[in-house]
């Protein structure tokens, strides 16, 4: 914005907190490959010259009068405003997961403090039954409780533990994905490493004390140390915002033109959204094209573009220094393949490979120092590209599909 | 995709039985899919769930998530579990006709 519009424009940040986390590092946190502090930075310190940075807590947003209301009773009106806060963590929704035993027996590594001290308990585990548990979804990052698996079949074989100990996957999905063909290809990785899969298991509550996940089907699963990934809702603020998101708290907006349907001026990014796609980094930086498009067309009086396919990209580690690569979006399953080049690639997609887990740990660099300071990754486009996938294994009802 | 007779009229089902067009839905359709999925009558709670199911999808082209169904259907999860044994969710989309919930990714 400040490229396209220069000093005329005023652009404001607001966040309750100084803290921004590369949260893909999250995942290596518990296995001691990581540091907890060496994920977090200021978010002032990624923003350009002359976007201003508040602290401040949203109470709510008043769309008719085009304005945000924090906390202490401060206002800030607004042209366009662009809500990118994100979802929450909602472990208290599930009865019995904050109880007895949480932060002793159950974690969530989906927080930096949650992380850390899984890492500790990692530590002193000894063996038994560890089970990674969805709740529900949506969630950030649908695939990382499989990578969790991985990485912890890697960890306890590297420590001469996994011999005692079962992982399991218990997950409301019918399998290890939502697509199909993943959902095989995952499905028989999984069955490779023995790691077993609970499926369509909803869980209703948790018994700390005795160790059990109860499921609403009157289903138990015993465990010695429970990996919990909580119910994931919207801001709080959004609620207390009239008519801007659905009953979970996510905005809703059209899913090509990231519009709110509360109010032409108010847009959406990330994992804010209600869109049917990943609530992943890679998502928030495709739609990020979009949006800024379509805000100069707002500006402008001009009809929006369309253009977020819902394109998500996302590195799988699957222990043992490999990693996969997922490339899709709302029409498009995950594919094998090579990108970004068809037929070159370097990277594989849907297949394992070294090279692909070094592509996962290289990301570390380019998000600090590409991505969020706004520049582009050569050869990656905001749209899903066709080529170079093998579209041999879809069901017929793909056709019509191009890129 | 194939064609299978529901209460007397040819429909278009997926591998699991979802009806693909909702608009060839007819509720005797629904509860002959009911008495095949092990529910004999469908009572006015199911009807509850089922058409709150429908509207849901056809205003917004999504059906909801249990989570959704429990905060805002009126029914709450332990109830919809014992009217839709093994996934509310899914059973009531089915018996509603319209396609299978996809999970988000």
């Amino acid at each position: 914005m400040r490229r396209r519009y220069g000093a005329e424009t005023e652009i404001t940040v607001v966040d309750r907190d100084n803290r921004h986390v590369y949260q893909p590092d999250l995942l290596f946190v518990p296995f001691g490959l990581v540091a907890p502090d060496s994920i977090c930075r200021p978010r002032s310190k990624q923003l350009r010259r002359g976007v201003e940075f508040r602290l401040g807590k949203v109470e709510r947003v008043e769309t008719e009068k085009n304005t945000v209301h924090l906390v202490g009773g401060e206002t800030l009106p607004y042209d366009v405003l662009i809500v990118a806060s994100g979802a929450e963590l909602l472990p208290e929704e599930t009865e019995g997961l904050t109880g007895p035993g949480w932060g002793a027996t159950a974690f969530t590594y989906y927080s930096v403090e949650g992380a850390a001290s899984l890492s500790k308990a990692m530590e002193g585990f000894e063996g038994g039954r560890l089970v990674v548990n969805i709740v529900d979804v949506p969630i950030k990052c649908p695939i990382a409780p499989l990578e969790f698996c991985f990485l912890s079949d890697w960890w306890l074989q590297k420590r001469g533990l996994r011999k005692k100990t079962e992982i399991v996957l218990a997950t409301p999905l019918d399998g290890a994905f939502t697509k199909p063909v993943a959902a095989r290809m995952l499905g028989e990785l999984l069955e490779k490493k023995k790691i077993l899969v609970e499926a369509e298991f909803a869980t209703g509550r948790v018994d700390g004390e005795a160790r059990k996940l109860h499921s609403w089907d009157e289903r138990e699963i015993d465990y010695d140390l429970l990996v919990s990934i909580p119910l994931h809702g919207g801001s709080p603020f959004v609620e207390s915002s009239n008519g801007l998101g659905d009953e979970l708290g996510f905005i809703v907006v059209d899913p090509n033109t990231l519009q709110a349907k509360a109010a032409p001026n108010v847009f959406a990014i990330g994992d804010a959204t209600n869109v049917p796609t990943s609530k992943a980094g890679a998502v928030a930086h495709f739609q990020a094209e979009t949006l800024g498009e379509n805000i100069q067309h707002f500006l402008a009086g001009e009809e929006l573009e369309k253009s977020f396919d819902g394109h998500a990209n996302c590195f799988i580690e699957t222990g043992f220094s490999k990693a996969l690569l997922l490339d899709f979006n709302y029409d498009v399953e995950p594919l094998p393949g090579k990108f970004p080049l068809p037929g070159i690639g370097p990277m594989s997609l849907l297949k394992e490979s070294r090279l692909d887990h070094l592509g996962k740990l290289a990301f570390r660099k380019l998000y600090w120092h590409l991505l969020l300071p706004g520049r582009r990754i050569p050869l990656i486009s905001a749209q899903l590209k066709m080529a170079g996938k093998d579209t041999s294994l879809l069901s017929s009802t793909k056709e019509g599909v191009t890129g | 995709m194939t064609t299978v007779t529901l209460a007397g009229t040819p429909v278009e089902v997926d591998d699991e039985g979802f009806l693909q067009k909702p608009e060839q839905w007819t509720r005797e359709m629904g509860e002959e899919m009911a008495r095949s999925a092990g529910i004999e009558k469908l009572t006015e709670r199911h009807w509850q769930v089922i058409d709150f199911m429908r509207k849901t999808y056809l205003d917004t082209g999504a059906a909801p998530s249990m989570r959704a169904l429990g905060k805002t259907s009126g029914v709450a999860i332990k109830e919809l579990y014992e009217l839709f044994p093994k996934g509310p969710a899914k059973l009531a989309a089915k018996i509603g006709g319209i396609p299978k919930p996809r999970g988000c990714v």
